[in-house]
């Protein structure tokens, strides 16, 4: 299973608690639909670096790096790249 | 305490039956197991099941007047009754009794409906004046005592509990979907609804008068602060905490009142602190304490327990509550809150009320209430630094007060600061809105709704907030907005859910009746009165409160961190010895069966929380938003007949 892939379904079971492809979109803003809260991101990083094995550095805890399935792929492959 | 209940015929019908009544009042022998008494004639039945605790032998109900045409069946305390009586006997009234009911009988021979404003207690009334064939139904000032009632074709039923209504008049009880989606925003129904479609509950502070075939409401009093900064309270702030002091120790001397022995609950905290000092050094009662404490020792408060039970050399005991105490007695929980419930902690408290049957003690004082009179939560810090930081979005500084408050936010790095605003920033375009400090707490318990079922997304026909805001006060927004605060948490919170699910239903489960002195309406209409800076000043909670009680306890305690009671949720029914009914009542074809949640959905959130995933508020909310409200539908919608038999 690829990373997105991966990604999308620990979102859609974790925070939206469905299999529905089609309930999120890549550049859905995770805060601003209110899928993932302050807390809830916590749980993305640690996702992010069991599954990648890397560690999401205190100053790269953004949004702009975290807030989205799209923005989350973006800073994955920066940072694997 | 006691449980009423009774039949008002608006037709010619039938007299209402005797087997109805009892059939009603029976299934509220928990609240009143010494004895039963009834009255009934072409229009009206009453029933009445006593816990005695004042006039042991001439107390019993229905209680009339000496020309029997005032009837009445009562559950509660007039603290007051003693002076109220002396001052009717001097009017030339002839008490057959000593009992507080009869009081309430003369009281409205003399006052007509004003009679309510004379009463300092807690209590559910029904009134039966026979000659202008009127019915009264009446509740406490801030809902102590429950009241509720359902109209049919051609009767009103009421009772102290629902289940007495449906027992003998509705064939096919049902959830109220707005109800329920109130309960997943506030934690409890907006008043007067209830989980039941077409069941109300009688408002606190009013009365329902039902004549003529018509119901009407009166109100008699209602939480209310001051509109003008000139009609605070003035005066040297030791001058105030020394009048607050003596008005705190009337309202609990007044509470001692009883002809059985009081005992009072203490968490450990402030208020069950002070409270239980106030006994000690003013209460002429040996002192006779009770506390909760949790295997888990995050949640345990024993050490502060035992710091003042030494200092005051009090009796003593305890009970330590485990997972799976809670996951025991849930079934019974839900039975007694009749309510979808989105924490545990109501059940540690039947436990609690259990140990204080078991040791034979009837009343308890306790330290309730005084963090809404007085500002104590966190949530009113929250709003007032929330509106500080309204004031300039930009600001570094502003937000970083929030720390004080939960001190692992790490809001000096500005980077965090998306996510601070994202759950601290909701509504900050409107920081004027009544609600301003709840919305972040409303919007998080709002997050169970996800698990709607599609049939109950459209029964969904009001918006929870507007419902809520509907009723609020016309002069609300003239109030400072702390007193805002604390005027709806006051309303809903505690109320709904800390008076009754947490408060009157579990201490009834066991025959306890509950008294509080930081309820006393003498006490709330002075505070509401206080400049809100006196309860709050910069960010140290019940100031006032402090300082007029410091003198009898320990500094430790005082100043001690604040800590909200809680129970364990999620984890008390995940161990190993996980009862049945948990996969039974969370099973798909259950809850495909009740229709209210997602089966796909709640499958995943039990996935996910065997997986030891699910650990945020957001998870832990909406599984006992599901539990609880599949275990209502177990007993009352699906069932109710085996449980009542």
């Amino acid at each position: 299973m690829d990373f997105e892939t991966e990604l999308r379904s620990f979102i859609l079971e974790n925070y939206l608690f469905t299999d529905d492809d089609a309930q999120l979109k890549n550049d859905d803003s995770f805060l601003e639909s209110g899928i993932i809260d302050s807390t809830g991101i916590l749980e993305v990083i640690t996702f992010i670096q069991d599954t990648k094995g890397i560690v999401v550095d205190d100053d790269e805890m953004i949004p702009e790096n975290l807030d989205s399935v799209n923005n989350v792929l973006a800073y994955v492959a920066k940072k694997t790249g | 305490m006691c449980g009423i209940a009774g039949i008002l015929n608006l037709t010619n019908g039938p007299v209402p039956g005797s087997a109805e009544l009892e059939n009603m009042i029976k299934l509220l022998a928990h609240r009143g197991p010494d004895n039963y008494g009834y009255y009934s004639d072409l229009s009206v039945g009453l029933a009445h099941a006593r816990l005695s605790i004042i006039d042991l032998e001439g107390g019993h109900q229905p209680i009339h007047d000496n020309e029997k045409k005032i009837w009445v069946v009562f559950n509660g305390e007039i603290f007051n009754y003693i002076e109220l009586r002396n001052d009717l006997i001097k009017d030339g009234v002839n008490f057959s009794t000593q009992s507080d009911t009869e009081v309430i009988v003369y009281l409205y021979k003399k006052y007509g409906l004003d009679f309510a404003r004379y009463l300092n207690g807690q209590f559910a009334i029904a009134l039966w004046d026979k000659v202008n064939k009127r019915l009264v139904l009446l509740r406490d000032r801030v809902g102590i005592n429950p009241l509720f009632y359902y109209k049919d074709n051609n009767r009103y039923l009421f009772a102290s509990e629902i289940k007495s209504i449906i027992s003998c008049a509705i064939n096919k009880p049902g959830l109220d979907s707005n109800a329920l989606d109130q309960i997943l925003t506030f934690w409890s129904p907006v008043t007067p609804y209830t989980l039941f479609k077409d069941v109300y509950e009688v408002r606190p502070g009013e009365m329902a008068v039902i004549e003529n075939n018509n119901i009407k409401f009166h109100r008699y009093w209602e939480w209310s602060y001051p509109e003008d900064k000139a009609d605070y309270l003035s005066g040297d702030e030791r001058v105030i905490a020394s009048e607050l002091h003596d008005k705190l120790v009337d309202a609990t001397k007044i509470r001692l009142r009883s002809d059985v022995p009081v005992a009072a609950y203490l968490s450990g905290g402030l208020d069950s602190s002070a409270l239980v000092s106030l006994i000690h050094h003013h209460g002429n009662v040996p002192l006779r304490t009770f506390s909760l404490a949790f295997e888990d020792k995050n949640l345990d408060e024993s050490r502060y327990q035992k710091q003042l039970i030494k200092h005051l050399n009090a009796k003593h005991s305890s009970i330590v509550c485990t997972s799976r105490d809670i996951s025991d007695n849930f079934e019974r929980t839900i039975w007694h809150t009749e309510s979808t419930i989105l924490r545990t902690a109501p059940t540690p408290m039947m436990l609690l009320s259990g140990l204080v049957h078991d040791n034979q003690y009837k009343v308890v004082l306790t330290g309730e209430g005084a963090d809404e009179v007085f500002g104590g939560y966190d949530i009113f810090k929250e709003g007032k630094i929330r509106k500080f930081w309204s004031v300039n979005r930009e600001s570094r500084f502003r937000p970083a007060l929030l720390k004080r408050l939960y001190p692992y936010l790490d809001i000096a790095d500005s980077n965090s600061r998306a996510y601070l605003e994202a759950f601290f920033g909701v509504g900050m375009d409107f920081p004027d809105v009544p609600y301003f400090a709840h919305l972040p707490r409303w919007q998080t318990t709002s997050k169970a709704k996800l698990f709607y079922s599609d049939d109950m997304k459209s029964m969904l026909k009001n918006d929870a907030i507007d419902v809520l805001s509907r009723s609020f006060n016309s002069s609300i927004n003239k109030w400072d907005s702390f007193n805002r605060s604390q005027y709806i948490e006051a309303r809903s919170l505690m109320s709904r859910y800390l008076l009754s699910s947490q408060g009157d239903r579990m201490l009834m489960s066991n025959s306890v009746e509950g008294r509080f002195p930081f309820l006393d309406h003498n006490v709330i209409d002075f505070a509401n009165r206080l400049d809100p800076r006196l309860k709050m000043k910069v960010l140290n909670e019940k100031y006032i409160l402090k300082k007029a009680v410091m003198r009898y306890l320990p500094d430790e305690i005082v100043n001690r961190y604040k800590q909200p009671y809680r129970a364990p949720d999620i984890p008390s029914f995940f161990h190993k010895y996980t009862p049945d009914y948990v996969h039974e009542l969370l099973s798909e074809s259950s809850i495909k069966d009740s229709n209210y949640f997602d089966p796909k959905k709640v499958a995943m959130l039990i996935r996910k929380i065997k997986a030891g995933k699910a650990t945020g508020y957001k998870d832990n909310m909406s599984f006992m938003a599901i539990l609880s409200t599949q275990m209502w539908h177990h007993i009352f919608i699906k069932n109710f007949s085996h449980y009542i038999s």
